[in-house]
């Protein structure tokens, strides 16, 4: 038996997490954090939310808290969010706040309560090597999976850290919601990043927010075929919204340099790279190189290169990476499947 | 500490500032009103005679309490309603610009916001900064608002000069007190003698919860904010809630004729309190206090800190020693919101983030302090350890 501090967003996953530790027979404590004091959708921080969660741990018997983690949500999250895009990166802001939040502050704090180890309702796994060191794994339900937000974690942390239902399916979790009674068993999924809402969405939460540079747009040969009001609010790959019409074949946006505000447009062959660079390069357990698969945002499909110091070869073309995006390495494990080896970011296109 | 088995856990409620025990002499006169005299007091037969007798019975006991005449009393659900029905009633009413300074509680400050009036500086114990206020007093101000013991510090504002300055710069100002935390501790009745209107809440004075009062003195003049029947003189309508009010005047009346005694007897366990911290516990400093004189607080306020200590981690390791206490005020999430009122005294976020108040009441015992003083210096220390 462990004492565990579960986080619970009010959510199924995490409502399910806590029950079933707590069914093992550890001394378990839920927790919400209260992240953002803004409008949202759901996710993390509604009033109703943490009405959930706590209703559920009164369910079960268990002790629950809030945890006000907003001014460090603002500092490591948020504003970091703003000032990456008014520098023409596109982060992942659920990564910062698992690395900053969640398995800094959190994890931390579990530590002064004299916790063995926090739980979150995340589907991926802590899997131990033959040589005793701890890999984090895709959840058990791929389509759910989990582990690419979560791939910064290194040993001390994942030595902390119970994912109690990273071994079951959705399904399976919210039918185990439903037999323990749970009033979240059939509360939708989240989506997206919490502090947005999906009424006022990315490009008018970022409008409010950061100072917008008016840019050209050009081809590939450097001639001017129109202009934008906000290069920041420009991504790689954006196809519509520009109004240049008028080619026989689509256009896309290939590259975006925003120190001189310029939005180059190409055909689908520009838009595709075979090495992409490499810079904030983290690992799970001591750096790897060579033969490594990559995936490059939360739900996307897998594919393979090779990796080396501060790049990645793809072995077919790729298309290429908004810069601030964090690419997660992967190796296949005969007995655990896919395990997260360690994560970058892309550096500048 | 050590227990003999069967003796109950030691227990130390230090949450008084956000609300009391129920006085077994309210429980005693709220039942009644439930079981046996349980008619609408707006009815014509004698059933409802009983009624309406009980609550003119109730208004006849807090008057002298509150300097006021019984027919000034406005009873509310509340102290946070009897702030909204003063501040708002008033500007709907008359208008213009309504002031509060920024240490308000949020029933106060959010309605001044709501109403689109003035925010003042206070002086860095919690109290309006004269000098701002007389700054923006002009007579198209229509409210003043300043409450009379700041419920995070628990420091005394003395309302002659507000009033002073209103007479004297913004002639046609009503000046609103809230008074919720003062009532249990000071003469009101000499305190906001001033004042056109007061706020009170039943619960922070051993009376329950969802009951209050607001002083409207004769030929005051604001809008009601709840229409309907026309109960209390078209103030506030809506039946009234019969047992809150007679056991809100049970509790007044226990309160008022056991005030000095508890005064004196809390403030002696207060200063046992935070003397005792303050000597064990390296770092600690008690703040909220005007040059370290808490004669210029009332009795069982206690507000301490370290640097560095969190104090959210700090009531979770408290709670599971059976103290309670808080930490700057709750939000509706039941999250710990950085203090407005410690960053309006212009606390260090780094202080503030670490301070707990620790607030008695008359229920308070020797023993409370006891468990506190046995428990909390070992916390303070490991979380040190961390810090």
């Amino acid at each position: 038996m462990a004492r565990v501090l579960c986080a619970m967003s009010g959510g199924v996953d995490s409502s399910v997490a806590a029950a079933l530790l707590r069914d093992e027979g550890h001394e378990v404590t839920g927790v919400t954090m209260k992240l953002w004091g803004g409008d949202s959708d759901t996710g993390c921080c509604s009033v109703s939310d943490v009405d959930d969660a706590r209703r559920v741990a009164d369910q079960l018997g268990i002790e629950h808290h809030v945890f006000n983690f907003g001014e460090d949500f603002e500092k490591w999250v948020v504003g970091p969010y703003i000032a990456d895009h008014q520098a023409g990166r596109t982060p992942n802001p659920c990564i910062e706040c698992n690395r900053h939040i969640k398995f800094d502050r959190l994890l931390e704090r579990a530590e002064v309560l004299e916790f063995d180890y926090v739980a979150t309702g995340h589907h991926a796994k802590v899997v131990r090597a033959d040589d005793g060191t701890l890999l984090l794994g895709r959840g058990y339900d791929y389509a759910k999976d989990q582990s690419y937000v979560l791939h910064m974690l290194d040993q001390n942390q994942l030595a902390k850290l119970l994912l109690p239902i990273g071994s079951m399916t959705k399904d399976r979790v919210r039918e185990l919601a439903a037999g323990y009674g749970m009033r979240t068993a059939s509360k939708p999924d989240s989506q997206d990043v919490c502090f947005i809402t999906s009424v006022q969405g990315r490009g008018k939460f970022l409008e409010e927010r950061i100072n917008l540079t008016p840019g050209r747009i050009v081809d590939t040969d450097g001639a001017q075929v129109g202009q934008v009001e906000g290069v920041q609010l420009v991504t790689i790959g954006q196809r519509k919204g520009l109004d240049v019409g008028g080619h026989a074949t689509p256009r896309y946006v290939v590259d975006i340099d925003v120190p001189t505000s310029t939005i180059t447009l190409g055909t689908k062959n520009d838009l595709l790279t075979d090495v992409t660079a490499l810079t904030n390069a983290e690992w799970s357990a001591g750096a790897v190189s060579g033969k490594v698969l990559v995936q490059t945002n939360a739900h996307g499909d897998t594919a393979t290169a090779v990796l080396g110091a501060d790049s990645i070869t793809w072995d077919k073309p790729h298309r290429k990476i908004a810069a601030g995006q964090s690419l997660v390495f992967y190796r296949q494990d005969p007995a655990h499947g896919e395990l997260v080896v360690g994560g970058a970011m892309a550096a500048k296109l | 500490m050590t227990q003999n088995p069967g003796e109950p856990e030691p227990v130390a409620y230090l949450d008084n500032a956000a609300t009391t025990p129920v006085r077994q002499v309210a429980i005693d006169a709220m039942v009644p009103m439930m079981s046996k005299c349980f008619a609408n007091p707006s009815g014509a037969h004698r059933m409802a005679r009983e009624a309406r007798r009980a609550l003119d019975d109730a208004r006849d006991v807090l008057a002298p309490g509150l300097g006021c005449e019984p027919g000034d009393i406005v009873f509310t659900a509340g102290g946070t309603e009897a702030d909204n029905l003063a501040i708002i009633g008033a500007y709907q009413r008359h208008g213009g610009t309504v002031v509060c300074p920024a240490a308000e509680h949020h029933a106060v400050l959010h309605a001044v916001e709501h109403c689109g009036g003035t925010i003042v500086a206070t002086d860095n114990h919690g109290r309006v900064d004269l000098a701002a206020l007389a700054e923006i007093l002009t007579p198209e101000v229509t409210l003043v608002s300043v409450m009379l013991v700041n419920n995070e510090s628990g420091v005394v504002q003395s309302l002659d000069p507000v009033a002073d300055l209103i007479a004297e710069h913004a002639p046609n100002a009503l000046l609103h007190t809230d008074a919720v935390q003062a009532f249990p501790w000071i003469d009101v009745a000499t305190a906001a003698a001033r004042a056109d209107m007061i706020s009170i809440s039943a619960h922070k004075f051993g009376g329950p919860k969802g009951v209050g009062a607001l002083v409207i003195r004769e030929g005051v003049d604001i809008a009601p904010q709840l229409i309907g029947g026309g109960q209390e003189r078209d103030r506030r309508s809506g039946t009234q809630n019969v047992p809150g009010i007679v056991a809100m005047a049970a509790a007044a009346q226990e309160m008022l004729a056991t005030r000095d005694e508890t005064v004196a007897r809390i403030a002696a366990q207060r200063d046992r309190l935070v003397d005792g911290l303050v000597d064990a516990v390296d770092g600690m400093i008690e703040t909220a206090v005007v040059n370290g004189d808490r004669s210029q607080k009332v009795a069982g306020s206690c507000h301490i800190c370290v640097q560095g200590v969190e104090s959210e981690a700090l009531l979770v390791l408290l709670e599971r020693e059976n103290i309670f206490g808080s930490a700057a005020s709750s939000c509706s999430s039941g999250a710990q919101d950085p203090s407005h009122v410690l960053a309006a005294m212009g606390m260090e976020r780094s202080m503030a983030a670490g301070s707990l108040r620790l607030s008695l009441g008359f229920a308070t015992t020797d023993a409370e302090i006891d468990h506190a003083l046995a428990v909390i210096p070992g916390v303070f220390d490991r979380l040190k350890m961390f810090g």
